[in-house]
């Protein structure tokens, strides 16, 4: 329990984090979308992403950015000339762009994870994934965040 | 203590595809929270969960902050003879996780 004189005594300390927040850059949505971009570049070292063959299943409304279930399935055969051999996920709000990345192989049988995820805000949320032929597919899916996950205090 | 889940078919047909559920008790700290005074929380993740059927890697895969606290994950591999399933978590400050699950493919 917190008595008010510990309380009064973590003002300066609370304000202080204040300014860090105030410090926050007001460019902030520029970096993230930075962020997001040079993630993919690293994933698919600058090839194209075509929209397809990639499904992405998360709620479109979240109650609570904790705990956000998502799974991801692609189409293929999973043989082992035609496989998926990864599947990224990625958010677009987040401090960071990563969520998880999963490397398969043939012995998979079937392309698709299931996971949970935080999302710090409303945005969209990509899954690529990456075939055994060296092409890259993606699916979109744009979500409501009520509650933000990560930061409590609203520094996004 | 590290507590972990493996839930694996007990027995399955020789060529069918079986789904593994894995889950890791761990708060998955992501780094960006502060406490009350203003400190930031240090990192403290799982990152890392490697899947092996008999010494065979089938799965692996990295987990990053945005992964939700206690890590669940999903997914699939062809039952293609009985042995031992080993899943393997490894993260941040030492954590090491192990768990094996016996399959008889019929």
């Amino acid at each position: 329990m917190t008595s008010r004189r510990q309380f009064l005594a973590l003002i300066p300390a609370a304000l202080a984090a204040g300014e860090v927040s105030a410090q926050l850059d007001p460019n902030i949505q520029a970096l993230r979308a930075a962020a997001l971009e040079a993630a993919v570049r690293k994933i698919t070292g600058g090839k194209p992403v075509r929209p397809g063959k990639v499904k992405l299943q998360v709620p479109p409304l979240v109650d609570n950015g904790n705990t956000v279930p998502l799974s991801v399935s692609v189409d293929s055969p999973m043989t082992s000339a035609d496989h998926v051999k990864a599947i990224h996920v990625l958010t677009e709000k987040n401090p960071q762009p990563y969520v998880v990345s999963a490397y398969l192989g043939p012995r998979a049988g079937r392309a698709s994870i299931a996971t949970r995820a935080r999302i710090a805000d409303t945005g969209r949320v990509i899954a690529i994934a990456q075939l055994s032929d060296g092409s890259f597919w993606s699916d979109t899916v744009s979500v409501v965040v009520t509650l933000s996950a990560c930061l409590e205090d609203g520094l996004i | 203590m590290a507590r972990v889940v493996v839930n694996v078919p007990a027995s399955a047909k020789r060529g069918e595809v079986i789904e593994i559920r894995t889950l890791a008790g761990h708060a998955m700290e992501t780094g960006f929270r502060r406490t009350q005074t203003g400190e930031l929380i240090p990192r403290d993740i799982i990152t890392q969960l490697v899947c092996t059927y008999n010494g065979v890697e089938v799965f692996r895969a990295e987990l990053h902050p945005a992964m939700a606290a206690n890590p669940l994950l999903t997914f699939t591999t062809v039952a293609t003879e009985s042995g031992t399933l080993e899943l393997k978590w490894a993260g941040d400050n030492g954590y090491v996780a192990t768990q094996s699950a016996s399959i008889t493919v019929v």
